[in-house]
């Protein structure tokens, strides 16, 4: 991808910014009772309670972040989870990568069940989880890790597969021995995968955390959603998905920081610094 | 006498493949090969003769399916831990700065990393790239990779170098400059080399001795040459001495025959 000219760039923010105060405002008009008639609904109160109003929705993410002041405690549960579950789900999946990976015999035993257990829609565990763990932070934990440890656990096998052959060799030849090549050769190797999965198992982790918290819990995000929803209040729902989705952005740009910070060794297309 | 840094007796290399067993490709065969302590030993043939799977046996990379080496006449068991190897492709480990991939070897023999660190610094001063150690392989150029390349195989100071065909991805100006440093490192220490070329001239123009393989399958030696030009050689100018002018044509009328065939064979198997 091309990165825009500064002031190019500058103008796609404004569009970007233009374009989400414009949908609120669509969805403010449309929403709003006695603003515009009725188009699909019989009654002009009903489009407000099927689909929330904005205005509402904001003033409720004021009374959780500001007045009330009473989301945090929630968000932290949310986000303790999701760390935890990328954490563990990372580290599992990169000692199991590297393990088959490394192991030929093992990894044919083993591999059907792997197939299995990926293709098994794991969401369904959930449940399970709440049974073996409670309904506090570990069973939220579980569901994450399950979603995590796949993603990470193919990329670290894929990246050891695909160690060049050359570089393996080469630190032979410079006396590597077996330790030595999985620290120095093998495990940079995979990181650099896991890395570039990173995004997509912080979003999984993030999901194993809300979608265990909605289906039981007494804390958490997701909890507040439920709560929100077994009373139809939609605005309060909006409000929890809008927040969400609020930390879902931000994770990913925290994990692009740390990504850029720690991969400074693999060439990027906007970089011309070579000499 | 003592024994020859580097000897290859007999050796033969098929390979099978791992779908079709009944598919077999020999690739070199009864192929005998001394290389002296100090000495320098070039090896040219057409593309495809299996230049690079010999310099794989003598590494310890690949075993060999007949025959034997012996490194200064023990014969050699797994890896050749007296040789260091240049890669023909990029071998220098992407995560790792020019330094840090010319201590890994020391780094590997459990040197204390300062001292590691400063022998790396050392050796990059050595090939031109003093003030470059931080740089990644990515933010380096091809000529630069192939010298910190060449950094990290010297800093072990091996007493055997293998090279295969270490310059052909550069161009003819930085490929001169590199050929002259290398003659001007081994110079310094006589090391036992044996380098892997497609080209005459090069191989020529750096050895002590040329050894033309056959077109492969089954490629052998056909032909050793001694080359008996004084040292030290600047690989330019020494192109336009009379005595290279002879040897190039002399072992160019045993190479040609081989690298028309070769030729033909690759034609025919494009075809097919």
């Amino acid at each position: 991808m091309k990165r825009p000219a500064p002031t190019n760039a500058r103008n796609i923010r404004l569009w970007q910014a233009a374009l989400l105060i414009g949908l609120f405002a669509v969805w403010h008009v449309l929403t709003q009772p006695g603003l515009v008639p009725p188009l699909f609904f019989d009654n002009d109160r009903q489009a407000a309670f099927f689909f929330g109003e904005p205005l509402k929705i904001f003033s409720r993410v004021w009374v959780w972040f500001v007045r009330d002041a009473d989301i945090y405690r929630h968000l932290a549960i949310t986000l303790t989870e999701t760390l935890l579950a990328f954490g563990i789900g990372s580290v599992l999946g990169l000692a199991a990568g590297l393990w088959l990976a490394l192991a030929p015999t093992a990894s044919a035993i083993l591999e059907p069940y792997i197939t299995a257990l990926n293709s098994m829609p794991r969401i369904i565990l959930a449940p399970i989880f709440a049974v073996w763990f409670g309904l506090g932070i570990a069973s939220k934990v579980a569901l994450g890790v399950t979603l995590v440890f796949f993603i990470v656990f193919f990329n670290v096998y894929q990246g050891v597969k695909e160690v060049s052959p050359v570089v393996l060799a080469s630190a032979r030849m410079l006396g590597a021995n077996q330790k030595q090549l999985l620290r120095h050769v093998y495990l940079p190797s995979a990181t650099s995968w896991v890395f570039s999965s990173l995004h997509t198992s912080v979003g999984l982790a993030f999901v194993g955390a809300v979608v265990g918290e909605y289906l039981g819990s007494s804390q958490g995000v997701g909890y507040l959603i439920l709560q929100a929803e077994g009373s139809f209040d939609i605005n309060t729902v909006m409000a929890g998905i809008l927040v969400l989705t609020g930390f879902a952005l931000l994770l990913d740009m925290l994990v692009g920081r740390i990504e850029r910070r720690l991969m400074k060794w693999q060439p990027r297309e906007a970089q011309t610094e070579t000499l | 006498m003592t024994a020859p840094a580097l000897a290859l007796s007999g050796v033969a290399c098929t390979f099978t493949s791992r779908d079709d067993p009944g598919q077999r490709y020999t690739a070199v065969q009864d192929v005998t090969l001394t290389v002296g302590a100090g000495e320098f030993v070039a090896v040219v043939g057409p593309t495809g003769c299996g230049k690079s799977t010999l310099l794989n046996v003598a590494a310890g990379l690949l075993a060999p399916s007949a025959g034997s080496v012996s490194v200064f006449g023990e014969p050699l068991a797994g890896l050749n831990r007296r040789a260091g190897y240049m890669f023909q492709a990029d071998s220098l480990m992407p995560w790792r700065t020019a330094q840090q991939n010319v201590m890994a070897g020391l780094e590997f023999r459990g040197m204390p990393l300062p001292q590691a660190r400063h022998e790396a610094d050392d050796w990059l001063k050595r090939v031109g790239l003093g003030g470059f150690g931080n740089r990644y392989p990515h933010q380096l150029s091809g000529g630069m990779r192939k010298r910190t390349a060449l950094a990290q195989t010297l800093a072990l100071d091996p007493d055997i170098i293998l090279m295969d065909e270490p310059f052909s991805a550069l161009d003819i100006q930085t490929r001169q400059l590199m050929e002259n440093e290398v003659l001007a490192l081994w110079q310094a220490k006589k090391k036992a080399v044996l380098f892997i070329t497609h080209d005459l001239d090069e191989a020529i123009a750096m050895s002590d001795g040329v050894v033309v393989m056959s077109a492969g399958p089954a490629s052998r030696p056909i032909g050793a040459f001694d080359v008996d030009l004084a040292r030290p050689r600047d690989v330019a100018e020494i192109k336009t001495s009379p005595r290279f002018v002879e040897l190039h044509a002399a072992i160019w009328a045993v190479l040609r025959d081989e690298v028309l065939k070769g030729y033909a064979q690759q034609l025919q198997a494009v075809a097919t």
